[in-house]
Order: structure tokens, then C-alpha cells, then sequence
């Protein structure tokens, strides 16, 4: 059975990581963005318990599941914002929602 | 075996990563992120964090994924219109992406000796015990106050969501 390097683990995360950095920056639909988000959480979680299983400690998966938590809580919130915005301005590109600029 | 496994699910989960970022329908990417934490619930099997993948599956590709479904089609969001860039965006963007990118996993793998690995069952301390014994015991402010943090949330969406009266 040939073990897998914790690295490729950790690169992984950065790879998922910078994949949602990119959707965050590159993406113009408020609910891409907020998808993004979603997937850089997923890969901070990834690292959490990667370091979870380096250190032999459950600690990181507290932290993972707290992430979760947060993470609900905020597309709880997150969606029902969208729908208000949705509903006051018939938009869903952040582009044009710029009112707090001027 | 086990590098199989992460291959295999490493690679669906970048894949799938990727079509998120690069579909400009929003239900597409919804779909392929879906697919993401999927195979993250995996991975974190092969970690040993059976408690955190039943979890990852039920709150995220479950509620969380469901109400971005939800939202979706109740706007009826459409496929999201292009718009030009300047040239130097388009130029520079996915370069320096890359290199971020690489600089992160040449220093992840320059700090994280090789010895280091991993393989299933050599962490057998994730069980929903083991997490329960430790949330109710060293963690249980912060489970307090995440209580708290989710009844602020629900009042937030309702007070957000609701009809005005007038």
C-alpha cells in the first residue's frame, strides 16, 4: 500500500484555494462570487484536518466544524442579502451595483 | 490504494474546482461544486475524519448547496454577460495566478518533509466520539457562542427575507 506525501494534501488545498481566489476576482454574478467564497472555505477546512492527521490531535476538525457552522450561518445571510439586492435593483452583476461608490 | 484514492478524487475535485470558476451559468457552477465537496468528504475520509465527511455531505452538499440551488432559480439567474477587459487583465491575470500557485507549493513542499505521509487508519481519532468528547469538554465556548452566532443569522435572514408591511 504506497502512502500519499501530506504535502500533496496541502498543495491540493492551495490548489483549491487559489481556484476560488480566482472565481472571486475573475467572476462578474454576485452568486458565482459567493460560491467562490464557499470553495475557499472548503479548502481551508481541507487544511485544517490535514493538520489534524500531521498532529495526531482532533483540534483541527473543531475548527473544520466550526468553519461549517460559520459557513451555513453566512449563506443563510449571504442568499437572503442577494434576494434583497435582486429585489431593489433587478441585478445580479456586482459591476452594477455600485451605489456606495459615488 | 491509497494514492489512488487521492488521485483520483484530487483530480475530480480540481476539475470540478476549475468548472466552477470557468462556467457562466450559475446553476452549472453550483453543479460542479457540488462535485467539489463531494470529493473533499472523501479526502477527509482518508484522513480519518469520518465525523467531518458525513458532515461536509449533509451541511454542505446538503443544506448549503440546496439553498444556493434555491436562490438560483427563484431569481431566475441567467447565464452571466461577458464583458471586456482591458488587455493588461487579460495578459497578467492568469500568469500571476500560476504563480502564486507555484511559489505556495514549492514552500508547502520544501517546509513538509516527505516523510510526513499518509495512509487510512493511521488517525483513528475523528470518530463522532472523539469530536463530541472535545467539542463538550475544551471547546465549549465556542460552541456557545456559535449558538448564539447561528440565532443572530436566523433573525438577520428573517428580518432580510421578509415582506415589507406597508
Amino acid at each position: 500500500m504506497t502512502e500519499v506525501p501530506i504535502s500533496w494534501y496541502l498543495t491540493l488545498s492551495a490548489i483549491l484555494f487559489a481556484l476560488g481566489v480566482a472565481g472571486f476576482l475573475f467572476r462578474r454574478s454576485i452568486i458565482t462570487v459567493f460560491m467562490s467564497i464557499e470553495l475557499m472555505l472548503n479548502a481551508v477546512n481541507l487544511s485544517f484536518i490535514t493538520f489534524s492527521y500531521q498532529f495526531k490531535q482532533v483540534n483541527g476538525h473543531l475548527f473544520a466544524f466550526f468553519v461549517m457552522v460559520v459557513a451555513a450561518a453566512e449563506a443563510a445571510v449571504g442568499l437572503a442579502i442577494i434576494l434583497n439586492i435582486f429585489k431593489n435593483r433587478a441585478t445580479l452583476n456586482i459591476d452594477e451595483i455600485d451605489s456606495m461608490k459615488n | 490504494m491509497d494514492i489512488f484514492l487521492f488521485l483520483l478524487f484530487a483530480i475530480i475535485a480540481v476539475v470540478a474546482a476549475i468548472n466552477v470558476v470557468v462556467q457562466t451559468h450559475p446553476i452549472s457552477s453550483a453543479v460542479s461544486l457540488i462535485g467539489v465537496m463531494g470529493s473533499l468528504a472523501v479526502l477527509y475520509l482518508l484522513l480519518g475524519a469520518e465525523f467531518l465527511a458525513a458532515a461536509q455531505v449533509i451541511v454542505y452538499a446538503g443544506a448549503i448547496m440546496v439553498l444556493f440551488v434555491f436562490v438560483i432559480m427563484l431569481l431566475n439567474a441567467g447565464a452571466e454577460a461577458k464583458r471586456g477587459r482591458s488587455l493588461m487583465v487579460q495578459l497578467l491575470g492568469v500568469p500571476l495566478l500560476v504563480a502564486l500557485l507555484g511559489l505556495l507549493a514549492y514552500f508547502v513542499q520544501r517546509l513538509f518533509p516527505q516523510g510526513v505521509t499518509v495512509h487510512f487508519g493511521g488517525f483513528t481519532g475523528g470518530t463522532a466520539e472523539a469530536v463530541g468528547r472535545a467539542l463538550f469538554t475544551s471547546y465549549v465556548l465556542p460552541f456557545e457562542v456559535t449558538s448564539l452566532l447561528i440565532l443572530i443569522a436566523i433573525i438577520g435572514a428573517i428580518v432580510l427575507a421578509r415582506k415589507e408591511l406597508d
